[in-house]
């Protein structure tokens, strides 16, 4: 295992790892919430397998992360004791769940995200990340057939689902672009070759997107407003309430185990 | 190692699950190098400790368990004794050869995941088996039914 640190900014380092360790954490939470709430048991097994395999990458990049910093924080303590300022998440992944609908399409979304950055992570200077990678990737393709395939069944369904599927697309497209937007962190891991530009992975999201949107027979919305501030930890309302719930435990009964 | 059982699927051990990488003395310090299957498998942590009562057993004092991620675990490091067991066990062993490397496999169809894989029931032998869900019971494994004698199973899915 490689130990030196890439020539890179320790702060904007450790920022990048925060964003994409609190991507699948937020995700990884959200989808949680589905179990046993799902409309058929196979899909609450397969949503709780899809958070699992988030909190399961959280644990690697935060766990990467708190070496970066170097202050002895661990994924646990960056998780649960880092309140909704700190967080890194994009926005999309904090959206609520709304209906079956909504969460599948979210997911479609991300994962056609995920899969390009993580093929892309594979190549980077630092091994701990590209280890990573090439780990994650290969359950990400899983999620990503999944939720593929059921936003083209239900978006090419009955009039009720379809209606369902088109609207949480036009809900959740204004928080697609965050994704693809670099600002100085991103600037500082891609001169490192640590990471991609976020930019390079647009052409290849969207070609999977219009593959699932055209079989789908849903149509991408008009408009090109896009919402910003998760990278930077400006965040909506909805974060909060997730961490409130993640996070009461380890604030009530601090240091609490089982 | 090849003593301890998976902690989800007890016919098979540690090592015919293909995740212990390396055993090796250092001075007086023996130590394991485990890889974990999936990212989030919970059975990861029990695997740890099943691993040290057993060298505990042995007499061996000193351990150490390290993690590694490179090479990730595949299924296609799944023995032939371990698949055997698994059929035996009632879950059909993944496919070799078969394992998702982040292209999707290579599939006809990526997004959708409909591939000519055949997957024999490990029941009755039957090739006429469908997919019910790609997430089964635990993160490696998928739900199938057998067309032909109707019993729905789980395969051991390829990663």
């Amino acid at each position: 295992m490689a130990s030196a640190d890439p020539a890179v900014d320790r702060t904007a380092y450790f920022d990048w790892l925060c964003r994409l360790g609190d991507n699948c954490l937020v995700l990884g939470h959200r989808v949680s919430e589905w179990c046993g709430h799902s409309p058929v048991l196979e899909e609450d097994i397969a949503l709780a397998n899809t958070a699992l395999d988030l909190i399961g990458q959280t644990q690697f990049w935060l766990g990467l992360a708190g070496e970066v910093e170097g202050k002895g924080r661990t994924a646990d303590a960056l998780a649960y004791l880092r309140d909704a300022a700190q967080f890194r998440n994009v926005l999309l992944v904090e959206r609520p769940n709304g209906d079956f609908g909504m969460t599948l399409m979210r997911q479609f979304l991300f994962d056609a995200w995920h899969i390009e950055m993580l093929r892309a992570l594979q190549r980077s200077s630092d091994p701990r990340v590209a280890e990573i990678a090439a780990k994650a990737v290969k359950e990400v393709a899983y999620h990503l057939e999944r939720s593929a395939d059921l936003v083209i069944r239900l978006g090419d369904g009955t009039d009720e689902s379809h209606a369902r599927m088109q609207k949480a697309l036009t809900s959740l497209w204004p928080y697609t672009g965050e994704m693809f937007m670099a600002d100085a962190v991103d600037q500082a891991v891609v001169a490192a070759g640590i990471a991609p530009d976020p930019a390079s992975l647009r052409a290849a999201w969207g070609q999977t997107g219009a593959e699932g949107m055209g079989a789908g027979t849903l149509s991408r919305p008009e408009g090109h407003f896009q919402h910003r501030g998760g990278k930077t930890g400006r965040h909506t309302e909805a974060l909060g309430f997730i961490l409130a719930d993640m996070q009461f435990l380890q604030r009530a009964y601090p240091g609490g185990t089982w | 190692m090849s003593q301890v059982p998976d902690p989800e699927i007890p016919v098979i051990s540690l090592t015919d699950l293909g995740i212990i990488r390396d055993v090796e003395w250092q001075d007086d310090t023996l130590v394991v190098t485990v890889t974990p299957t999936y990212s989030g498998c919970p059975a990861t942590s029990v695997i740890n400790l099943d691993i040290e009562a057993a060298l505990r057993d042995q007499g061996i004092e000193k351990l150490r368990l390290e993690r590694r991620l490179s090479p990730p675990w595949t299924t296609d490091w799944i023995t032939p004794e371990g698949r055997e067991k698994l059929r035996a066990y009632g879950i059909a062993p993944p496919v070799d050869g078969t394992a998702a490397d982040g292209r999707l496999m290579g599939r006809g169809a990526p997004l959708t995941g409909d591939s000519n894989l055949t997957i024999a029931c490990p029941r009755c032998g039957s090739a006429k088996t469908e997919k019910i869900s790609q997430f089964g019971s635990t993160p490696c494994k998928a739900s199938y039914r057998c067309t032909d004698c109707l019993e729905p199973f789980d395969y051991f899915k390829c990663i």
